[in-house]
């Protein structure tokens, strides 16, 4: 899988690239409009990455003329504007997804998968682990075949962390993914425990070959056994 | 009141004095130009009447107030030597009006053959009191007059005059920092007016350019805090992925992560409350108050109940208002993610949704809150690290941006209540 990611700014392109490239994908980085129209004209990518606050330009202006080279597929806009009619806008104008900074590593990961299962797994929106199968459209989820019961919640813990497989998920990420963005003014994040604690007894006996570790003071992680 | 009756108010005192001081002058002048005019013609008859007694003689006798208008009689030598002419004013019987009325009489002494006789001649004159009385309707009318006419050229010309000034005052109050990019205003021959409307344009442009330099200003402050604060995050997100760590570091790169996710939610809110109060948010649309505030209890339950406090909802009606669905969330998150943290275990929270208002009661500290400052800003309570100070002060600005109440009582539990405007 081959992204291109825009972005001004050269240490949150360093932090991103980094922890893509843990994902295993091949991450291009460009800092300016002018070398991203070199890029996106020369080159097809799986995904772009797009700050639309550029030294040079703006990064809507890209998105149109990607949309005339019929390559608006697959953008993510990341920008620091959390502004209603610019997301508008730049879902109009073609993008898939609209990521406000700062955002979390985990969230980043997420969307890109969606983005890239939506566009190559055609029409089959799952997610396999092990003896575990996850379908997201349908919230479903199978080990060995078998379908495991989970609620809402569960499944949302589950999914999120699958999709971040093997990495470090911070608590309060996970929170507002499961709970809700309005969570984060909570106090402590003590009652993601409980949930986490159903869905790792659930997944055991069903032995499941994935578990959910707690990484200590900060979050969880799935792993593979 | 208006310029134009005010202006009035003054034009009708001053012109009253004017006009009473006026008719004061006007009749003593008056008064003394018919005295004049009066006496000149007793002197001519005087004269007269003389000229005809050295003719005839018989005059005299048959001289009398009853006939003629004047009337002699013959004096002592030693009387008509001291004599001398006078005039003066006199009342006599009239028989065409029946009364008394007022006459100017010339008293002189002649002489005819060493004979000394006095004449007393009259004529009619004014009353005064007449003269007094229709000088003063006369004047009444004259004031009526004036001032009637003023009010009709102030109605009507001035009126027209005016317009320009109305528009542009219709102009401004229609004006909205937000939305418009200036003032309209209307062309005018009016000097005054036209500086008026000159420096009302330049005010509107000034302020419009520096709203947009605000909100401009709030943007950009956003992308240069939010940039730096995502490096910080993502940084310690791949750096708590390192397997080498200790636990011990791990615990301190948590700590560092929870106080920059603070600094994220600080700078969120401030954001938030800017561009509430710059009216930023726009796209309204009818907000089912049951339903928003059932789902955000869906996502708060967890949590309350990891902090074991009871959310009991009691629906007395259905609550729909116009309104942005996102602010809707924040302002009533904002209150029950308060009733969460500013409680203890084992107590409870009561949402009650009535026709018109919502009412969100906790139970917590036994003391009331200061009801003056608990909605200013970064007003908190010093034991919880984990509040930004600013939850209340949204909710503030949500509640005025759209004319909402917002009320807070204590009755041994704590209870704010959100009274929406009566529907129209």
């Amino acid at each position: 899988m081959k992204l291109l990611l825009v972005e001004d700014e050269v240490d949150l392109l360093e932090v991103i690239k980094e922890s893509l490239e843990k994902e295993f994908f091949v991450v291009e980085t460009v800092g300016n409009y002018a070398d991203a129209l070199q890029k996106l004209i020369s080159y097809e990518y799986d995904c772009i990455l797009l700050d639309i606050m550029l030294p040079d330009g703006n990064g809507l202006d890209l998105l149109a003329k990607l949309k005339q080279l019929k390559k608006s597929d697959n953008v993510i806009i990341i920008s620091a504007k959390d502004s209603v009619e610019d997301k508008i806008k730049g879902l109009e104008m073609g993008a898939d997804d609209y990521l406000v900074k700062p955002f979390h590593i985990a969230e980043l990961n997420a969307r890109i998968k969606s983005v890239l299962r939506r566009k190559f797994l055609d029409g089959k929106n799952t997610i396999e682990l092990a003896n575990t199968r996850i379908d997201m459209d349908f919230r479903q989820v199978w080990i060995a075949g078998v379908e495991l019961a989970l609620n809402r919640k569960e499944f949302d813990i589950l999914s999120y962390l699958a999709v971040n497989k093997n990495r470090l998920v911070n608590k309060i990420a996970l929170a507002e993914q499961v709970w809700g963005d309005n969570i984060d003014g909570a106090d402590d994040f003590e009652f993601i425990y409980s949930q986490i604690k159903n869905l790792r007894k659930k997944l055991k006996e069903n032995s499941a070959e994935i578990e959910v570790k707690a990484v200590y003071g900060i979050g969880y992680k799935l792993i593979i056994l | 009141m208006k310029l134009i009756n005010y202006t009035l108010k003054y034009l009708s005192i001053a012109l009253l004095l004017v006009l009473s001081v006026w008719a004061v002058l006007f009749y003593f002048r008056m008064i003394s130009e018919i005295q004049n005019s009066l006496d000149d013609g007793l002197e001519n008859n005087k004269m007269l009447v003389i000229k005809r007694v050295n003719k005839d003689a018989g005059i005299i006798e048959r001289s009398g107030f009853s006939e003629h208008n004047y009337q002699i009689k013959e004096i002592s030598g030693k009387h008509g030597l001291s004599f001398r002419d006078n005039y003066r004013d006199t009342l006599m019987w009239t028989l065409n009006d029946e009364e008394m009325e007022p006459f100017r009489m010339l008293s002189t002494v002649f002489t005819i053959d060493d004979k000394y006789y006095e004449m007393k001649i009259v004529a009619s004159t004014v009353g005064e009191d007449d003269l007094v009385e229709s000088l003063l309707y006369g004047l009444i009318l004259l004031y009526v007059a004036i001032l009637s006419s003023v009010l009709l050229i102030n109605n009507l010309l001035i009126r027209k005059v005016w317009t320009s000034f109305y528009q542009l005052l219709r102009n401004l109050r229609a004006f909205r920092l937000d939305k418009d990019e200036g003032i309209k205003t209307t062309k005018t021959e009016v000097r005054e007016f036209r500086e008026l409307n000159d420096s009302l344009v330049v005010l509107a442009e000034h302020s419009v350019n520096t709203y947009r330099y605000q909100k401009q200003f709030i943007e950009n402050a956003s992308h240069e805090l939010q940039t730096p604060l995502a490096i910080s995050l993502n940084r310690l997100e791949l750096l708590a992925e390192d397997e080498t760590l200790t636990n011990h570091q791990l615990d301190a790169v948590g700590q560092v992560m929870s106080t920059l996710q603070r600094l994220i939610r600080l700078n969120k809110s401030l954001l938030l409350l800017s561009k509430i109060e710059n009216r930023q948010y726009g796209a309204v649309e009818v907000v089912s108050v049951v339903q928003l505030v059932k789902s955000l209890i869906n996502e708060y339950d967890d949590y309350a109940e990891a902090k074991g406090v009871e959310i009991e909802l009691i629906e007395e009606a259905e609550l729909n208002y116009a309104m942005n669905k996102d602010l809707a969330a924040i302002l009533i998150s904002n209150l029950l993610k308060n009733a969460v943290i500013h409680n203890y275990e084992g107590g409870n929270i009561i949402i009650t949704i009535k026709k018109y208002s919502l009412t969100i009661s906790n139970t917590g500290k036994t003391v009331p809150l200061n009801e003056e400052r608990i909605f200013n800003r970064f007003q908190k309570d010093s034991k919880n690290k984990n509040s930004t100070g600013l939850g209340l002060s949204i909710v503030k600005a949500i509640t005025n941006l759209y004319n909402y109440q917002l009320n807070y009582t204590y009755s041994g539990r704590h209870n704010f209540t959100i009274l929406f405007k009566k529907a129209f």
